[in-house]
């Protein structure tokens, strides 16, 4: 058997791989998917830019050729079509969800995305806190991070009200997702809090007014700040080591959001054990319900399913959307919270379901359920850039916290955490 | 006032319809003559009207009590009652759609007998109305009154030109749908609440305007007696008020009943071509038509205020919010309160019920009885039930009040996995670190019923440890609130007392 580190560094080693192949070398932009004529998303960028440090650092990456790559990334951002036409590159600072991975033009109708923006803005602080050389080229590095970085109109995006808008169309302007509770965006709020140029209005006034609606929920037995999928707890996480910090509700709830992480991993581990749907192969050791691809009859080999597929989707427990489909690579994602039933959850099901890995890497997901004679358990095809990227960096904050110490050390990020009211621990 | 502009829309006058209507509004009534002076009169003669009518009366009050239209308000004829009625049957075809989830053959022919539908309906409404007679009333020593009110001062009004004076007034007038401003909407004609039980001939094609209560009710309803309905709601999820696990568990129910459902949505524009009804919708940017034979609309409600001269009676009002009462009812006339929906903000039957209680009290009796004192619980009656009392999370911390939710999920629950009725929740608030209970939300099949538990434990004071003290018999879909008790106890136990436990059993 495959020693923790040997599997964790084969794991995250092949994970890593996705961004190699993906990349448009031109402009640096990444695919959202491995998929023919995929788009770039610009979150799979946030990854990939964070990403890089991790290779460099490993030795799987000259640090020169890491830095080519950030730099031509970051120089297109920078020069890219502000105007918020409808193909323009971006608008105010953000940027559309999807870009042609050519031109880097909008494309699908995607909507400016503030989350995804944040992402992106995240990878490339993380880059800009690992290439600190004196060269010209890290030196050119840094400041396109700091100008990408400063001209992200935070407040703009909260369009007069107390919370950042999650969304925005030339066609129709900010647009009404109505989130409500915890959500994968505390990295959006820290960012937006800390910028000195256009911080958001309201400073911790406005975080607050976000957790409003936060629910904390004694569910099987544990006490948590509640979010049905999995990577809500997990991709803030990727940035931000949130051991020991406190904002005003974690300090009231006597606990942190790492904390709050294993927990909500214990409840996935809870909920697959109950099974409450009756899917084939879940149990203690075969879970990860988040955001992920998945079945759907628009799939010929499965146009005549009757169970409900739910394609892509946010999967959550326990209220779903649960169609038997899981991430394997989602229980990865959580070993730096929950390291041993992370890593119990991770071996049974690549020892049960070997095909969810194609090649070496993580598929997006797979479901026993859906198993069939001729094709065995249904598997997602292709790679899907946000698993490969927060595999990297979850394995890589679990065995160094590489990422996590660089983000301890930007400024902006403290101040973001400050100004929403986080005390303690490494602030 | 209500659209009976349907083509479809065509009441069926039978037996039921004209035992009904002998109940609330007799044929050749004649007002009988006005006493010299009330104790009490009321105005409206929906849910609160009848309730406080008979509670003053019986307790020896004089007392008139106006009607325009029909006793029993919208609850009895255009309301809880017909659609309760109609969501009965429709549960039973989804049940025998979904036979065989309970090892049950599906019955080989399932065909939607629409007609029988409501006729039931109708049989339903006659019965319960027998309760809301006019005979009853007069028994009840009440001074029946058909027509409209116009009050001539601050403490006389008129009733078709009858005078009558009055110590003390109840306005309980209601409310009535909104119309809600799309063009073309009236020209092409639409549905609401108070024409959509005359009908007689299911749609088959269904737009359902408005993801409230009422909205999402009887989109769920027509779906199952087999209309191809479309819901779209201008919001991204339904029941805006409730909380979102709440919404989406709703949202994945129309779903599964192969509703149609079109959130963050607004209807933009209505045309009639050849017979059908073409409707713009508009999400975001995304534009879209859609053909179909009838549209219901379910996008709020507006006080009934209108030819009530409530100037003369120096009364304040406004058109929307309706008429303004202090936390004991009172209006801006010390002598005139107002109960129900014409003034209140939670306009459910129970509700107004609860008011015109407190105005008989506040009114008749010197009473000081608040409003704000009420703890209302309200359920939406879709498939599962959503039910809620008291605060909600957000509500609560906007008021500081640190809260903690206790939620046992239906899967969790025994009898839930027997009825093979396991979507839901029951989620209980508590104040941080006590046992007592702020609010409460149900998600279930049976969550209506399930929710008066919480609301007996709110008004009694009873908190979560004495709850877990309360057995409930097994099984039953109500275990889930002492789950959720059980649970609260548990988290009494700390690691100082657990280390004494272990200590103990050494």
């Amino acid at each position: 058997m495959l020693s923790d580190e040997t599997l964790l560094d084969g794991l995250q080693r092949a994970a890593f791989g996705y961004f190699l192949r993906t990349l448009n070398p031109r402009n640096g932009l990444i695919a959202d998917t491995s998929r023919e004529n995929s788009p770039c998303s610009i979150a799979v960028v946030g990854f990939a830019l964070s990403a890089y440090p991790v290779a460099v650092q490993r030795g799987w990456m000259a640090r020169a050729d890491a830095v080519e790559r950030s730099l031509a990334t970051l120089r297109f951002f920078h020069d890219s079509d502000q105007s918020g036409s409808p193909e323009a590159t971006g608008y105010k600072g953000f940027y559309y969800h999807f870009l042609d991975m050519h031109t880097g033009a909008r494309v699908w109708r995607s909507e400016l995305s503030m989350v995804d923006t944040a992402l992106l803005i995240a990878g490339a602080l993380t880059a800009g806190r690992y290439f600190t050389a004196n060269t010209a080229d890290e030196i050119e590095l840094r400041e396109l991070v700091d100008v990408l970085y400063r001209r992200v109109e935070w407040c703009w995006a909260q369009d007069g009200e107390a919370t950042i808008r999650m969304g925005w169309k030339p066609e129709c302007r900010f647009l009404n997702y109505g989130w409500d509770g915890y959500s994968e965006a505390i990295v959006l709020y820290v960012l937006a809090a800390g910028s000195p140029t256009h911080p958001i209005e309201g400073g911790s006034q406005c975080y607050e007014a976000w957790t409003a609606t936060y629910q904390w929920e004694n569910l099987y037995g544990y006490d948590f700040l509640y979010a049905g999928p999995l990577f809500v707890h997990q991709f803030s996480h990727a940035w931000i080591d949130f051991r020991g910090i406190q904002d005003r509700f974690m300090r009231e709830k006597r606990c942190d959001y790492f904390e709050n992480s294993r927990r909500a991993t214990e409840v996935q581990r809870e909920y697959a054990r109950r099974n409450p749907r009756g899917f084939l192969g879940y149990d203690e050791n075969c879970w990860g319900l988040t955001a992920c691809d998945g079945p759907s009859h628009h799939l010929p080999e499965l146009a005549n399913e009757r169970r409900r597929l739910f394609g892509y989707s946010a999967r959550g427990v326990p209220y779903g959307p649960d169609d038997g489909t899981l991430a394997g690579w989602a229980a990865l994602a959580s070993l730096p919270f929950a390291p041993d039933i992370a890593l119990c959850a991770v071996r049974n099901m690549l020892d049960r379901y070997p095909e969810t890995l194609s090649g070496p890497q993580y598929t997006s997901s797979f479901n026993p359920t859906l198993a069939s004679a001729d094709r065995g358990t249904w598997v997602s095809t292709g790679h899907f850039g946000l698993d490969q990227g927060i595999v990297v960096m979850m394995i890589e904050n679990h065995r160094t916290g590489l990422i996590w110490r660089l983000m301890r050390d930007c400024p902006y990020v403290g101040t973001g955490l400050r100004r929403a009211g986080f005390r303690g621990g490494w602030l | 006032m209500p659209q009976r502009n349907d083509p479809d829309s065509m009441a069926a006058h039978d037996v039921h319809e004209r035992e009904r209507l002998s109940n609330v509004h007799p044929s050749g009534w004649r007002n009988p003559p006005p006493a010299d002076r009330y104790n009490l009169v009321v105005v409206g003669a929906g849910t609160a009207g009848l309730v406080a009518a008979h509670a003053a009366a019986t307790l020896g009050a004089k007392v008139a009590l106006i009607e325009r239209n029909l006793l029993g308000g919208d609850c009895l004829n255009v309301g809880c009652v017909p659609s309760k009625a109609i969501i009965r049957t429709s549960r039973l075809y989804a049940e025998m759609r979904d036979a065989e989830r309970y090892g049950a053959h599906i019955p080989a022919d399932i065909r939607v007998e629409f007609p029988a539908v409501m006729q039931r309906m109708r049989g339903i409404r006659a019965r319960i109305s027998r309760a809301d007679s006019v005979r009853q009333l007069i028994a009840a020593g009440v001074d029946v009154f058909f027509g409209q009110a116009c009050f001539t001062g601050t403490d006389a009004l008129t009733v078709d030109g009858a005078k009558m004076c009055f110590k003390k007034a109840l306005i309980a007038t209601g409310a009535r749908p909104d119309t809600p401003p799309i063009p073309g909407l009236v020209e092409a004609g639409f549905l609401t609440n108070e024409n959509v039980f005359d009908l007689t001939v299911l749609p088959r094609r269904l737009l359902v305007i408005g993801g409230g209560p009422l909205g999402c009710e009887l989109a769920q309803a027509f779906c199952r007696f087999g209309a191809q309905t479309i819901i779209a709601q201008d919001w991204p999820l339904f029941l805006p008020r409730e909380e979102r696990d709440a919404a989406q568990i709703l949202s994945d129910a129309f779903a599964s009943d192969g509703i149609d459902v079109r959130l963050n949505t607004k209807a933009i524009n209505v045309r009639v071509e050849g017979g059908q009804k073409l409707v713009d919708l508009v999400s975001d940017d995304y534009k879209s038509t859609v053909a179909v034979d009838a549209i219901l609309t379910g996008t709020g409600r507006v006080p009934n205020v209108d030819g009530l001269n409530l100037e003369a009676a120096g009364v304040d009002y406004d058109n929307t919010l309706g008429i303004r009462v202090d936390d004991f009812l009172q209006t801006s006339n010390r002598r005139i309160y107002a109960a129900g929906d014409v003034c209140l903000e939670h306009k459910f039957t129970h509700t107004a019920d609860a008011s015109a209680r407190i105005v008989v009290q506040n009114a008749l009796f010197l009473g000081r009885k608040r409003l704000s004192a009420l703890t209302i619980p309200w359920c939406t009656y879709t498939d599962p039930e959503i039910a809620h009392v008291g605060l909600y999370v957000r509500q609560a911390r906007e008021q500081d009040i640190p809260v903690k939710t206790f939620t046992i999920p239906m899967h969790d629950v025994d009898r839930a996995i027997a009825d093979n009725e396991e979507a839901g929740f029951v989620k209980i608030y508590v104040k941080e670190r006590t046992d007592r209970i702020l609010g409460a939300t149900i998600v279930a099949r049976h969550a209506g019923e399930m929710i008066n538990e919480i609301t007996l434990a709110m008004v009694s004071g009873i908190g979560l440890r004495t709850l877990a003290r309360v057995i409930h018999a097994y099984p039953t879909q109500a275990d889930a609130i002492k789950k959720a008790a059980d649970a609260y106890n548990r988290t009494r136990l700390t690691p100082t007392i657990q280390s004494l436990l272990r200590r103990w059993f050494r």
